[in-house]
């Protein structure tokens, strides 16, 4: 390829992943409030289109018209910052998730994600932890108090939970011995016995841990202090109003929608699933089905989750955090690598055989 | 041109957010300003091929350590502006006298760089990608870093990590034993 075919591939890429990000965002709004007025024997919003589903557009829009306050006290540069701070990294993180099979398009392959990078696995970490700084420098330039405390429990609470999400995926590297999420995709598929599709069941304990970590880094309920209403009013997003709160409620939920695909894509398989032989536009229409059904299934289960925990206190969260998630997975790791190690060794030197 | 263009453009973030480091009012904004060093230090080590050092930098100093920076900041008082009379009186002149000789090593670096242009003499001190073809096997991938950090490196990888296993316990240690009442440090000294 040429250089200008290159970048023109990587943009359109990118727009593309963009708009979907954009889209999805829209209707993750919407299905999290149907599904919670459903848990709770409501029927949530059902006036603007069917079902309701215009819903997230109205309130966008008048969010976008709606006046953006800016209180006296606040730091004004750090204060306009925060907002696309949280929005940037959500939108970059999934540029690495492969949604579909590489297609090809005359004579060049063309792989159905935004770039695959050898690092993967840390650039995600890496991206998701800059997420904290959106929090932090909210909560500092709103000279205000609740958003300050929000934004201290924010820190506190994410770094903890970060060093759980990332020995978590220790054993995934180990066990796959990649960190490229195409690879970790292609290597799931197949199936066990004909019909247990081949994802990383035996690593089960790192998709819990993972999971529940992108529980509080996502700042969900449970764990979802940060911003708890009944004692700090809204937390770091108190003083925000407009727009600037819209990105941040953006950058919220896209972080829902990366947290569930990447989750699919290291353990339940990716975009793998049954193509039942139909022959060519569906060998990669089903692939994207596939990955966006069982995406909205773990947004379900977020969504499940918020409307059926309360929220922890803050020391539960810290001691959960680092007395139980953390000792686990660091004793997971140490069981995987003696079983990943002994697998990989030549059998003469297996003491059971 | 690409290459010069991005650098150019982040080798100046890089030293605005130094600047701001230094001369910051607030310890806030000195860690973003240091923040935005960091940051660009990693574009280069990406333009460099060191993509995998470029994605610990981001993870470890951006993510870790300035965050654990500003929740510091943040939790010992975030309104003070720090006091900027000097407590150490030799401090002025040890910093023009090891700035002066930073500036010099960098002079040398630069130099020997521009002789190796001419092919005079050899380079010393530069890194980055080696000239010529470069194919994945120079590129600072996963598999190339772990390579040679097992098998050509391993005494000082080893080295490192018992010095950190050294320094976790330590820090353990420290917050273990607490001091007994009548140890206890005096008023205003944390």
């Amino acid at each position: 390829m040429t250089g200008w075919e290159t970048f023109l591939t990587a943009a359109i890429k990118v727009v593309l992943a963009f708009a979907l990000l954009l889209n999805v965002t829209i209707l993750v709004v919407w299905f999290e409030r149907k599904v919670v007025a459903d848990l709770q024997n409501r029927i949530g919003p059902d006036r603007a289109g069917p079902w309701g589903i215009l819903q997230t557009v109205a309130d966008g829009i008048k969010l976008l018209f709606k006046e953006s306050v800016t209180p006296r006290k606040v730091e004004f540069g750090p204060y306009i910052a925060a907002p696309i701070a949280a929005l940037i990294p959500a939108l970059l993180i999934f540029l690495v998730v492969p949604i579909g099979r590489p297609f090809t398009l005359g004579d060049r392959v063309i792989d159905l994600s935004g770039m695959d990078l050898n690092i993967g696995l840390l650039y995600i970490l890496a991206l998701s932890s800059l997420a904290v700084y959106a929090v932090v420098l909210a909560g500092w330039s709103s000279g205000s108090k609740y958003p300050l405390l929000g934004a201290v429990r924010a820190s506190a609470q994410m770094i903890s939970y970060e060093a759980a999400m990332g020995l978590a995926l220790v054993p995934l590297i180990l066990f796959t011995g990649t960190t490229s999420l195409h690879q970790i995709v292609e290597l799931q598929s197949g199936t066990y016995l004909n019909f247990i599709p081949a994802w990383n069941w035996i690593l089960v304990p790192s998709f819990v841990i993972f999971f529940i970590a992108g529980f509080a880094e996502t700042n969900r309920a449970p764990f979802d202090l940060v911003e708890a209403e009944s004692e700090i009013v809204g937390g770091y997003h108190t003083e925000y109003s407009g727009f600037r709160f819209a990105m941040f409620f953006l950058a919220e939920y896209i972080n829902i929608f990366n947290i569930s695909a990447i989750t699919v894509t290291l353990f339940l398989g990716g975009w793998n699933g049954p193509t039942f032989g139909l022959g060519a536009p569906f060998d990669w229409i089903l692939p994207i089905v596939w990955f966006l059904a069982k995406t909205t299934a773990l947004i379900f289960v977020f969504v499940w989750v918020r409307a059926t925990l309360p929220r922890m206190r803050y020391d539960q969260l810290m001691s959960f955090g680092w007395k139980r998630l953390i000792p686990v997975s660091l004793l997971w790791i140490a069981l995987s690598t003696v079983a990943i190690g002994l697998r990989r060794m030549p059998p003469s030197w297996w003491p059971f055989v | 041109m690409v290459e010069v263009i991005v650098f150019a453009i982040f080798a100046l973030a890089a030293l605005a957010g130094g600047l701001v480091m230094v001369s910051a009012r607030s310890p806030v904004y000195s860690a973003m300003g240091l923040l935005l060093a960091m940051f660009s230090m990693a574009v280069f080590y990406v333009m460099n091929g060191a993509h995998f050092v470029a994605a610990v930098q981001v993870l470890i100093y951006a993510g870790a350590v300035m965050t654990l920076f500003l929740f510091v900041i943040m939790l010992i008082g975030v309104d003070r502006a720090v006091d900027r009379t000097e407590t150490i009186p030799y401090q002025r002149p040890i910093v023009y006298v090891l700035g002066a000789g930073l500036v010099a090593l960098i002079g040398i670096a630069v130099l020997d760089v521009a002789a190796a242009f001419d092919g005079s003499l050899q380079v010393a001190w530069t890194t980055g990608r080696p000239s010529g073809n470069c194919t994945l096997d120079c590129v600072g991938t996963i598999e190339n870093i772990s390579g040679e950090l097992f098998t050509g490196w391993l005494l000082p990888f080893e080295a490192t990590v018992l010095l950190l296993t050294i320094a976790a316990v330590g820090t353990v240690a420290l917050g273990q034993f607490a001091l007994k009442p009548r140890d206890e440090a005096p008023e205003g000294v944390e």
